[in-house]
């Protein structure tokens, strides 16, 4: 099932310039190539159970990584 | 993405492999096959399809359009390819150790020219990437992998898994972070470029390439060595942190250096430094080739830094690069790595300008610090 999604206004002038920018490569649409530039700044936190946490935690101090 | 086989399900695996077809890789595969279940070449699950190995060839991605450069291939002869099938599952051993199994999922056959023209932008046999294609066997088999006895590497201390450097990051508070690849001592000009990069980053990720590279190169324990050396002396602690990469060098310049790209973001970097030539050899590629590739992706999720020329200005008194230097090549004096192997060959030191005297004093301890 696809994500729920909104839309955002960017001017028309920047619209014309990625789809410049994108003519020729595999991003078939603006949208696509704007939801992999914000993808790309605003990446997906890496998530640790508690345990996992405790691990590594545990294997970097002992390696002397951290405190 | 981690795939590596949780030890619960590790004594089945075991047990699965004693029963299953043994199938022999060399220990450069094993590593890579090791950074596929770490999550370092995510999104592969194991060796390339041939969809995948053709688009990365044809394009320098996946089937499904990710940025991809370097194949990772399992070749077999013809004779080790008639005892399994697709859909089988083998044991895969190195040095008498299984420590994986794979699910056959296609076996094809590979053109030797057209892959090292895609690869290495070149088919000179003295190309040390050209020379392991013509080594390698006739078939190719792609499939997933599940790696179930991952080998402590030859440096255990330094070898984490991007789970662990991204809890680093995170642990240090670094929001951005920038990789450094490396397969040299240092001296002063990566250092400048280190040090110049991380004025602009919260961390800098030193992460030196463990493993097989060519005759000239210097070994792995002086990499090591002379980098511990720089940090006791030249880092801060809570701005720099060293990890190793165990992977075999390519040598395969714009190509590789996308794919070092890909592994740095896999570890947590949000940029990656590129300099001169970056992952080349001999005159293979054009001096900022290895940059001018990342135009073709915007989409690699890691932000490069590039460095062009940099040396040391006897005027300016220090490092320096051709953007802000105004003084003529008269005043310059480059780090010449191969200068300063020739002199450390001969058990002279290189100048102070050029190298860290803790640098190389390391070096000087090492009766053979070059592979030979």
């Amino acid at each position: 099932m696809s994500e729920d999604k909104v839309p955002v206004m960017i001017p028309r002038s920047l619209y014309e310039k990625i789809e410049e920018r994108i003519a020729g490569t595999s991003f078939t649409s603006v949208e696509e190539y704007v939801e992999m530039m914000l993808e790309n700044e605003f990446p997906e936190e890496t998530e640790y159970s508690e345990e996992e946490e405790a691990l590594i935690r545990e294997r970097l101090r002992k390696l002397g990584y951290i405190e | 993405m981690d795939r590596l086989t949780p030890p619960a399900a590790a004594d089945k695996l075991r047990g699965e492999a004693a029963e299953s077809t043994k199938l022999d890789v060399s220990e450069e595969l094993r590593l890579d096959l090791e950074n596929v279940a770490f999550g370092l070449y995510s999104p592969l699950a194991g060796p390339l399809n041939q969809d995948d190995y053709l688009t990365v060839l044809a394009k320098g991605r996946l089937a499904d359009d990710i940025p991809w450069t370097i194949p990772i291939l399992l070749d077999v002869s013809e004779e080790e390819a008639a005892g399994f099938k697709e859909g089988d599952r083998l044991s895969l051993v190195c040095g008498g150790e299984p420590f994986a199994v794979m699910n056959v999922e296609e076996k094809y056959g590979w053109d030797r020219k057209t892959h090292c023209e895609r690869v290495y932008k070149t088919v000179d046999p003295a190309h040390p990437g050209v020379a392991k294609a013509h080594e390698m066997k006739d078939t190719l088999v792609g499939g997933s992998v599940e790696v179930y006895e991952p080998s402590p590497g030859k440096y255990p201390k330094y070898r984490l898994k991007p789970r662990e450097t991204r809890f680093l990051f995170k642990e240090k508070g670094w929001r951005t972070v920038a990789g450094f690849q490396t397969r040299n001592a240092p001296h002063i000009g990566h250092e400048y470029v280190q040090k110049t990069a991380l004025a602009f980053v919260d961390g800098l990720f030193i992460n030196p390439l463990i493993g097989k590279k060519k005759s000239g190169d210097f070994t792995d324990e002086v990499i090591l060595e002379t980098y511990e050396a720089l940090f006791k002396h030249y880092f801060l602690r809570n701005s720099a942190t060293m990890v190793t990469l165990e992977m075999e060098m390519r040598y395969a310049g714009p190509k590789e250096a996308i794919h070092h790209a890909i592994v740095r973001k896999n570890y947590g970097c949000s940029h990656f430094i590129v300099g001169r030539d970056h992952a080349g050899v001999g005159n293979y590629y054009g001096p900022f080739e290895a940059q001018e590739i990342f135009d073709d992706y915007p989409d690699l999720g890691i932000t490069p830094i590039f460095f062009r020329n940099f040396f040391h200005c006897k005027r300016c008194g220090g490092p320096q690069n051709d953007k802000i230097c105004p003084h003529g090549p008269e005043d310059h004096l480059n780090y010449s790595g191969t200068k300063m192997r020739s002199l450390l060959l001969e058990g002279k030191r290189p100048d102070e300008t050029m190298m860290r005297p803790e640098v190389v004093d390391v070096i000087l301890r090492h009766r053979e610090p070059f592979n030979p």
